[in-house]
């Protein structure tokens, strides 16, 4: 075991968010109910530093140095990267917070505080390279959600979301944690490099297929693919919009941060064995996510089918993991959908700060003329979700249908896109009730907070979508292990 | 001469209509409709102006591409942003412009609501339709090729009929659908150039998206894997064509849309999947055209798409609907004329294609005319019409008699050609598509007989008022075109041929003209020579 100073540079990000966090959480107790909104501003400071940090420690040579904290956690670019991600999906959700939870009579320091928490067990996540270090942090993050979706502890449908989460989310991590012990039993290491190392060496036994599988099926609970996705529409109706959006984008970032590093630097022996059956649940997800979200009425309840069926397109880049076009799929395709989804919800919130109920589609009736802006972007969004180029949707969607090519599954490609060309129809009965219905209701006008996250979603859905270059650049070096 | 080489006359040609949307977004206030109108008219009526200038200066008889303009986008994936045209794209270019000057022009008093919504969408649709056009490159291609239904969906379901949300994203998902199979197809192509596909070694060079090197590539592949490529771009063609039996989406749409909306839909974006198929699916896949099934398949659905659009338009109740089924009957002609792969059937198809869009453009808006007098277009609501609207009576009848393909009038010259093509190949082919002639003189005649003939039975109709200037201005350059093409086609095969051989002889077919264009053609050649031998 060999620590060194260099180590705790290497983290120094994470370590000033979990202070900021604790920090946050002592000055709330002297910040008065009127001024939450301060707090706020104060985790998006403390966002934005650890981003500078994450910035110094990306630019630093001594990062060049391999696994860190006796192998416990690495630093490369493919860390970096989603680390980038998640922090953008936690500065937006506080941007699209303020206003909200200053309105709700819940104390916001607490909310802002495990917000950050998340955000902490997130980045170290993303950087674990050993099956402890994974596991643990990936708890961080979910108990720090469980209470998240419960923040309205007044209304039975959050708490009710919170149960639901807890319960579904502490079986998930029982299925992953057994799935890692019998990996861990029969290969006898942590760190997924000597795992790798070890399993290469060695015979392909049944035990460790059957560890594998339960680490997937673990892992498929944490991004809701089918059939692990029950406890989506009920949760993320339930939970406050903005958590909801939260919980769209970043934990789901983050989990496939780790499904792709522990199958790409882990298990990669072993392709044939889980290969088919990650084919066949990216296609029932897929096809059950497009087809419940045409039947949703709910907006939240649609775009948390929508998610899923996004999860099922994403799981086409986890199959095409032997050719480069799978990781960097993935990788452009999760950047992308940051953007879109959390756009998508960041509308919702705004409507539903505005007094709108924003649960039925008809409360989009007429937007067009209420906020001409809002109805835009939000058409934006949806086309990007849909994958019409020349949005970020679509050049995402493009390399995961290309992985899938690549990766002989034709057949799921095919499936892909037009499962991407159904999911039109459900996004599209949002674009109508905007621009065609007519809806009562006087102009809106959005705070200052939100518009800045629609718009850093709208810019990003964009330029992703005109000019993708400089990010496939440098995506082209994020492959797990990369410097 | 060559100073539009020069310059990027394409991009310009094909962003001056996005620039105007944008003015019109940011510039103009929409309390006032008046401004509006005058500058969307403006903007389309310059792109026009200065699109027309490509027809003179374009280069007869040279092979390959022309003002080509090529600049790199995104080299992690080998997508160039890469704009040409040969003498097909030429044609259609002008045929965009032109019609979308007059769908602008023509919407002065159909549309009262949300004005400035309306031409901003006119005009990026016009952006979207040029550029689809010039692309040579396929990934800029599908971005075009998609991103245009957009527009055209908003503008089906904000001014359209009573059926509009139905229609608007019925033509969305339809076209989406065949485009994304499309877009398979072009992955496996771009592998199939790079490290290869499923079982097939690539070729191993850099990856590209260019249409010139792609379709190389797509035309050296074995037969079986030609085959399932062509289906895969085939979904995406023919449903835009639409080729029975996936025209389901067609009578909807134009009948809902907006008159200047079904006017564009007609003459612009059906040539879309023609355009595809001439373009991309012939020189690309020789060897599936070649194979019996498929070539058959092609033509059985081109005579059944000729023969029962045509039987299906004639007992419509519903001017618009009637024009719309029409429109099945003769781009079945196109791709008739198009799959009979030889020069008389792909020039006679390609001329079709403008022919279609003048004619049936033109019945569109003359429908259009007298739905905003009457809010009707149930045929039975109307008789005797001649009586009231002498103008409009004439107006209609030649736009009809073109469409019938009546000699002097630009549809004859289309029809005949191709014709000519598919009697090369088959007697049948000509035979069952000239059936399809005969029904479609039945029921535009029958149309007209039960419109204008007769006494005025409905009181409503008594006080008609015959066209405006403005509706004249709108119809009189599409008659003007519907005869130039009728009696002197010549310049319009003459741009043609080139283009033609080439796609022609690449897809495997005879290049060889049947006599009577031949001698035409030998003329035009030694013009060519002397045109040459003069610089």
């Amino acid at each position: 075991m060999t620590f060194h100073g260099s180590d705790w540079f290497l983290l120094s990000p994470e370590l000033f968010l979990t202070s900021a966090g604790l920090l946050l959480l002592a000055l709330a107790v002297f910040v008065r109910k009127e001024h939450e909104e301060f707090l706020g501003y104060l985790s998006l400071l403390a966002v934005a530093v650890t981003v500078a940090l994450l910035a110094i420690v990306a630019a630093a040579p001594a990062r060049q140095a391999g696994p860190i904290l006796a192998g416990m956690f690495v630093v490369d670019n493919f860390a970096i990267f989603f680390k980038v991600v998640i922090l953008l999906s936690i500065g937006l959700t506080i941007l699209a917070s303020i206003g909200f939870v200053g309105a709700a009579p819940y104390p916001a320091g607490e909310y802002f505080a495990l917000l950050l928490f998340a955000g902490v067990g997130m980045l170290f996540m993303v950087s674990g390279s050993n099956l402890i270090a994974i596991y643990v942090s990936l708890e961080l993050m979910a108990l720090s959600s469980y209470i998240l979706a419960g923040y309205f502890k007044g209304q039975i449908k959050s708490t009710e979301a919170a149960l639901k989460y807890f319960v579904l989310g502490a079986f998930s991590s029982a299925v992953l944690l057994y799935g890692l012990s019998l990996v861990y039993g029969v290969g006898g290491k942590m760190g997924l490099t000597d795992l790798a190392a070890m399993y290469a060496g060695t015979e392909r036994t049944n035990l460790v297929v059957l560890g594998i599988l339960f680490v997937l099926a673990g892992l498929l609970f944490k991004i809701a693919a089918v059939p692990f996705h029950v406890w989506v529409p009920d949760v993320y109706e339930g939970s406050p919009t903005p958590v909801t959006a939260f919980f769209s984008v970043g934990p789901k970032v983050a989990a496939y941060a780790i499904l792709a590093r522990i199958f790409y630097v882990g298990f990669p022996k072993f392709h044939a064995d889980w290969g088919l059956i990650v084919a066949c649940v990216a296609a029932a997800t897929m096809i059950w996510g497009n087809l419940a979200a045409l039947l949703q009425s709910n907006v939240k309840r649609m775009l948390a089918y929508s998610s899923i069926a996004h999860a099922g397109y994403a799981l086409l880049g986890v199959l095409g993991f032997r050719t480069p076009f799978g990781m960097w799929g993935i990788l452009v395709y999760l950047l992308a959908y940051t953007f879109m989804n959390f756009g998508a919800f960041a509308v919702v919130i705004f409507l539903e700060t505005r007094g709108y109920a924003a649960e039925t589609i008809s409360d989009f009736n007429g937007l067009a003329k209420r906020s001409m802006p809002a109805a835009i972007v939000m058409l934006l969004f949806l086309l990007s979700l849909a994958g019409i180029p020349p949005t970020a949707g679509f050049i995402g969607k493009y390399y995961l249908f290309t992985a899938a090519m690549k990766a002989g599954y034709a057949w799921l490609a095919v499936l892909a896109v037009l499962a991407s060309a159904v999911s039109l129809f459900y996004y599209f009965r949002i674009a109508g009730a905007m621009f065609f219905s007519e809806g009562e209701g006087a102009r809106l006008q959005s705070s200052f907070s939100l518009t800045a996250a629609v718009a850093i979603c709208a810019a990003g859905t964009l330029a992703i979508g005109i000019a993708p270059e400089r990010l496939l650049a440098v995506l082209r070096h994020c492959v797990p292990g990369g410097y | 001469m060559n100073l539009l080489s020069q310059i990027p006359i394409l991009s310009i040609i094909t962003y001056l209509p996005l620039a105007g949307a944008l003015a019109l977004v940011f510039l103009f206030s929409k309390e006032r409709p008046g401004p509006i109108k005058a500058f969307a008219t403006f903007v389309a009526g310059l792109d026009f102006v200065i699109s027309v200038p490509l027809w003179f200066v374009f280069q007869r008889g040279k092979p390959g591409y022309q003002f080509e303009e090529r600049a790199s986008w995104i080299p992690s994936l080998g997508v160039d942003y890469h704009f040409g045209i040969d003498g097909i794209s030429l044609v259609l270019i002008l045929l965009t412009t032109f019609v979308g000057f007059i769908a602008v022009y023509s919407s002065y008093s159909a549309i009262r609501e949300r004005q400035k919504e309306y031409y901003v969408l006119l005009l990026l649709l016009q952006t979207f339709m040029i550029g689809t056009f010039c692309c040579l490159d396929f990934f800029l291609f599908y971005v075009f090729w998609e991103v245009m239904l957009v527009p055209m969906y908003f503008l089906i379901g904000v001014w359209g009929g009573d059926r509009r949300l139905y229609a608007a994203i019925k033509f969305f998902l339809y076209t989406l659908a065949g485009s994304v199979l499309m877009l398979l197809g072009i992955i496996a192509l771009y592998f199939y150039n790079t490290t290869g596909l499923l079982g097939y070694k690539g070729l191993g060079h850099a990856p590209t998206f260019s249409v010139e090197a792609l379709t190389a590539v797509a035309s050296s592949l074995p037969a079986e894997v030609q085959v399932w490529l062509f289906f895969a771009f085939f979904f995406g063609f023919a449903i835009k064509v639409p080729m029975f039996p996936f025209h389901t989406w067609l009578p909807d749409a134009h009948t809902e849309a907006p008159t200047a909306g079904s006017v564009i839909l007609a003459a612009v974006l059906l040539k879309m999947g023609t355009y595809g198929f001439v373009r991309f699916s012939l020189p690309m896949f020789p060897e599936a055209m070649r194979t019996e099934w498929v070539a058959g398949l092609m033509i059985a659905l081109a005579i059944i798409g000729i023969v029962y659009g045509a039987m299906v338009t004639l007992v419509q109740k519903d001017m618009k609907k009637l024009i719309a089924y029409s429109s099945v009957s003769h781009l079945g002609f196109v791709m008739l004329g198009v799959f009979a792969l030889n020069m008389a059937g792909v020039q006679g198809g390609i001329l079709q294609m403008v022919n279609h869009g003048i004619s049936t453009g033109a019945l569109f808006l003359l429908v259009g005319i007298v739905y905003e007098r009457r809010h009707t277009r149930m045929i039975a609501e109307y008789g005797g019409l001649a009586r009231r609207m002498p103008v409009y009576a004439t107006y209609f009848m030649i736009m009809a008699l073109s469409s019938m393909g009546l000699p002097l009038l630009n549809g004859f010259i289309g029809e005949f050609t191709i014709l000519q093509g598919a009697f090369a190949r088959s007697f049948w082919w000509a035979f069952f598509a000239s059936l399809g002639i005969v029904l479609g003189a039945a029921y535009l005649l029958w149309l007209y007989q039960r419109v204008f003939f007769g006494e005025i039975t409905n009181p409503a109709n008594e006080k008609l008022q015959d066209l405006t200037l403005r509706e004249q201005l709108t119809l009189a350059p599409l008659v003007v075109a519907a005869l130039w093409i009728g009696l002197y086609p010549k310049p319009f095969f003459d741009v043609l041929r080139a283009p033609s051989e080439n796609i022609v002889r690449a897809a495997g077919g005879r290049t060889a003209l049947p006599p009577a264009l031949a001698s035409a053609d030998a003329k035009a050649s030694k013009r060519g020579a002397a045109v040459e031998a003069g610089h």
